[in-house]
């Protein structure tokens, strides 16, 4: 007899037994690869310069140093006008895409997508060539102001525009026409019902934008690294302080600063996510787009203009690559990307760096995958899915070069028994799989929630094992997205440089490590040719992603288009 | 078009199906979510081969209780016992029955034939010779090739039935498995998978909230509210002897009456006094709600030799198709306003129109007793 108040469970399966202990060891993993190295960043902004104990002097004494105040300030001054400027630009853009029957709206969209195949110290590289010292236009910028405050903001709208592109497209994608319509027959003007109807239906999206704007550029250092002269950043101070001065305490401190906009931003966004729900009814009639004349031909000079100042970013750094002596010689030569002349690691790191978005997408899928599967789909997943999808939120919060940092002094410290990780290859997959973890397991989730919940408990009716389920049906009817996230892991693992930079050995350089590198060292051409390499290669995995995706959905996927 | 639901019934009440060899047995069954008691204290038992139809408004646990059985749930306390064997903290996997969900559930990446083939082992000639056993028996051989997406809503839920029966468990369990199609489509698988039960004498729960489904398909029907069972027993019982309020106003149409006790047979409605079917237990001079169906109230063409006729008004006059229904405002029963049902037929003898003056008396053999004043359960 089971007495009343003994809560009692149903007996697991074997199968659901062994998706229970992969759901734990995934958790386990996720815990060394984020929690663990953020605790260690917390111990050692605790930490005198000797290396004791000195609970919270160390932070009290790094905020007091003048240069750091100055930095924050900096960072502060940047970030707020990088998002001024971005937000109107990217919600014209977006606007145009979705409401306007633009012409050409595909290609625009890519256009502006673009810069997500550049490592951020590209924008910086392109600036250099276009007004800098030697820069074809330096007159625009006199006594190459272009270098600080000018340079960082307009490098930083290049690297967050698709970021915030993205956002605004999809709160501008939606829209009830109804609600123009009722506007329009009670005489409402296009502006009236731009800020009565579109601005409100969007503010959500525009607050979202914003926050991730406003991290990406404090977090961010590639731009200020290579156009930020001698203008005081907190990111490029982080970097300054541990890998010029070996200083880990106070590197530790302006960690723990640049993940309060992180951490903020990710509270303001999840709260956002909550409330916006149910926005659009079920019965919202989908709008179309707007057909005056005047309208796209507006429309199509503007997206023009930002689209154009975009590739011209692009294209300067890509052109300065085969261009004998920018701005001096401009005949054609390949004689930048013999990376033998200099320093920075070349050929190695290009392909070392080819090895990690590889291998970074391959173990990042598989796990992303089987974590958001189990979290979401097990019938016994109970604390450990939900501790894994808890967990799964956190990297977003944390910026690359505070985790970069956090695996410094967790994985190099010497009593870590996984000391030995250090400087391999292995430990640049890790960071990077943990770094770009949230919005690969998002996409998962999102996928997975889209298929119906009864799939499970009717294979378990008919006694197949749950692994068969997930090979047969969930991952098939799932491909698309698990082709998305690989794609993003690769892009993402190529282009990276913040997260990785503390990481990596002569052995292990990383093709965008090399591009900082090769700038710091005066050889622009060289940094440039390197970028150049990143763009056309995470440009070519996109391209075969979306080829592969075409090939196996018309081969696999025949199930998708009812004939 | 509702049709009359007496015509629907078995002719005789069948014989109990518990009377059979019970298959599977619920004792005691109560489930809390958070402070909401979902069930309390289940007892039920189903007979082998027995199609018993789980009925009630939502909410009122039916679905939960079937999760219960298919394992997807636990129960907070009590017995599950199928076939000997208990099984209230098994898995699913490891419990042995077929289950159609609402949403089919059907693998969209697979063809009819693969999901029909999904929970089938070995050879690969014994599966596709079952696969083709069972299209043959849902009648739909030409699909095998298809997917989901390209099936009508019936034919899907005809393929999510076959590959319940692939494995050929012994226990059948439906989850409002036709809520989800047209009435038309509706009402012929109704039959469909009620003879497919039949052919293969496969024990079946089916939840519903459709007590039309209920009454034509099941041989004993389960209402539920509020996490109790209400009545369990043959359609026909159902309807013609509903145990509670809930049961009388949930299942069918029916007329509630304020009535007097007089004696231990006779109660007093208005002016008249009538002969009770039985003994209804409560104190002479105690109130008593008398039911009875619209088909019970009979209208008269001219005044009836019975004692206990009476004048009503027509008020309303409805034509739902085979029959009519009559609204009436009766005086002389406490000023009490009534629906009879009538048929054409009936309707031509009787002659009459809006604001006439009919005789009508009730069939008293027919009349459910209930103790106290309100009509409704709660």
């Amino acid at each position: 007899m089971t007495s009343l108040s003994t809560p009692r469970r149903l007996a697991a399966s074997r199968d659901e037994t062994q998706a229970g202990a992969l759901l734990w060891l995934l958790l386990a993993l996720l815990v060394l690869a984020v929690l663990l190295p953020l605790a260690a960043i917390l111990g050692q902004a605790m930490l005198a310069a000797d290396g004791s104990f000195a609970g919270l002097a160390p932070l009290r004494d790094t905020l007091a140093q003048p240069g750091l105040a100055r930095a924050a300030g900096g960072s502060l001054q940047v970030a707020l006008a990088t998002t001024a400027l971005v937000l109107p630009l990217a919600y014209g853009y977006a606007a145009a895409l979705t409401r306007v029957a633009l012409p050409g709206r595909g290609l625009f969209r890519l256009l502006a997508l673009l810069p997500l195949l550049a490592p951020s110290l590209l924008p910086g590289i392109s600036l250099v060539y276009l007004f800098g010292h030697q820069g074809l236009l330096k007159s625009w910028f006199a006594d190459g102001s272009i270098y600080g405050f000018a340079g960082i903001v307009l490098g930083e709208a290049f690297y967050t525009f698709p970021h915030a592109l993205m956002i605004l497209l999809t709160a501008l994608a939606v829209g009830d026409a109804r609600l123009y319509e009722a506007a329009r027959t009670l005489g409402a003007g296009p502006l009236r019902r731009f800020a009565t109807i579109t601005l409100p239906a969007t503010r959500y999206g525009l607050v979202s934008a914003a926050m991730v704007v406003f991290t990406l550029v404090v977090t961010d250092f590639g731009v200020a690294k290579v156009i930020g002269g001698q203008y005081p950043v907190l990111a490029v101070e982080a970097y300054k302080q541990v890998i010029g001065q070996q200083n880990f305490p106070r590197g530790a401190v302006i960690g723990l600063l640049l993940l309060l906009p992180a951490l903020l931003s990710f509270a303001v966004d999840r709260w956002l996510q909550r409330r916006q729900g149910t926005q659009v009814s079920a019965r919202a009639q989908p709008l179309q787009p707007l057909r005056q004349p005047l309208v796209r031909l507006l429309a199509l000079l503007y997206c023009s203009a930002v689209g154009g100042a975009l590739l011209v970013l692009l294209g300067t750094a890509i052109a300065a690559a085969f261009i004998q002596q920018w701005p001096y010689q401009l005949g054609f030569t390949l004689q930048h990307f013999d990376f033998d002349l200099v320093d920075g690691g070349g050929w190695l790191a290009f392909a070392n760096s080819l090895k990690l978005a590889l291998y970074t997408a391959l173990a990042g899928t598989v796990l992303v995958f089987l974590g958001a599967w189990g979290s979401s789909k097990l019938r016994t997943a109970g604390t450990a899915g939900q501790l894994l999808h808890a967990l799964a939120m956190l990297p977003m919060a944390v910026p690359g070069l505070v985790l970069g940092l956090g695996y410094i002094f967790f994985f190099n410290h010497a009593a870590n028994p996984l000391h030995g990780l250090y400087g391999t290859l292995a430990i640049l997959v890790l960071c990077s799989v943990a770094h770009f973890y949230t919005t690969a397991h998002m996409t998962a989730r999102t996928a997975l929630a889209q298929l119906d919940g009864d799939f499970e408990p009717v294979a378990a009716s008919l006694k197949v094992p749950l692994w068969r389920t997930l090979w047969r049906v969930t991952l098939p009817t799932c491909l698309p997205a698990v082709l998305d996230i690989a794609r993003y892991f690769f892009v993402s693992a190529m282009t990276t440089v913040s997260a990785v930079i503390f990481l990596y050995t002569p052995d292990t350089v990383l093709a965008a490590v090399a591009v900082l590198n090769m700038d710091d060292a005066g050889d622009t051409a060289a940094a440039a040719a390197m970028a150049t390499l990143i763009v056309a290669s995470s440009g070519a995995a996109c391209l075969l992603f979306a080829l592969l995706s075409h090939w196996l959905l018309a081969r696999s996927q025949r199930w998708r288009h009812p004939l | 078009m509702k049709l009359d639901p007496t015509t629907l019934l078995h002719k005789a009440p069948p014989a109990d199906g518990a009377a059979t060899r019970p298959y599977l047995t619920l004792a005691g069954i109560s489930k809390r979510f958070g402070q909401q008691q979902v069930l309390s204290q289940l007892d039920l038992t189903i007979g082998k081969g027995e199609f018993v139809c789980l009925l009630g408004p939502s909410g009122c646990g039916k679905t939960t209780l079937l999760r219960q059985i298919a394992g997807l749930d636990v129960p907070d306390s009590g017995q599950i016992v199928m076939d000997g064997r208990d099984i209230t903290l098994l898995p699913p996997a490891q419990r042995d029955y077929g289950i159609v969900f609402q949403s089919y559930a059907l693998f969209p990446n697979l063809t009819v034939a693969d999901n029909i083939a999904y929970g089938l082992g070995g050879a690969r000639r014994d599966k596709q010779r079952r696969v083709a056993e069972l299209l043959a028996l849902i009648g739909l051989d030409e699909i095998a090739g298809k997917y989901p997406a390209q099936l009508s809503g019936g034919q899907q839920q005809r393929v999510a039935l076959a590959r319940a029966l692939a494995t050929s468990p012994s226990l059948l369990l439906l989850d409002e498995p036709l809520s989800a199609l047209d009435a038309r489509v509706r009402e012929h698988l109704r039959r469909e998978i009620r003879s497919l039960q039949q052919k293969l004498g496969i024990t079946t729960i089916m939840v519903t909230h459709d007590q039309e489904e209920a009454l034509t398909m099941a041989d004993r029907v389960v209402v539920m509210n509020g996490g109790r069972i209400e009545q369990c027993a043959t359609p026909f019982t159902l309807y013609r002897e509903p145990a509670t309020r809930f049961v009388a106003s949930f299942v069918g149409q029916g007329n509630w009456l304020a009535a007097r006790s007089r004696s231990a047979l006779h109660a007093t409605l208005g002016d008249v006094s009538l002969l009770l079917p039985a003994p209804h237990g409560t104190p002479p001079g105690s109130a008593l709600t008398l039911f009875v169906r619209p088909e019970d109230l009979v209208l008269h063409p001219r005044w009836p030799a019975t004692p206990d006729a009476v004048l009503a008004d027509i008020t309303k006059l409805e034509l739902l198709g085979p029959i009519y229904r009559v609204s009436l405002h009766v005086p002389a029963w406490g000023a009490a306003n009534v629906v009879a049902d009538i048929t054409h037929a009936q309707l031509a003898q009787l002659d009459i129109s809006l604001q006439q003056r009919v005789p009508v008396s009730l069939n008293a053999a027919r009349l459910r007793v209930f103790a106290g004043e309100e009509k409704q359960h709660d």
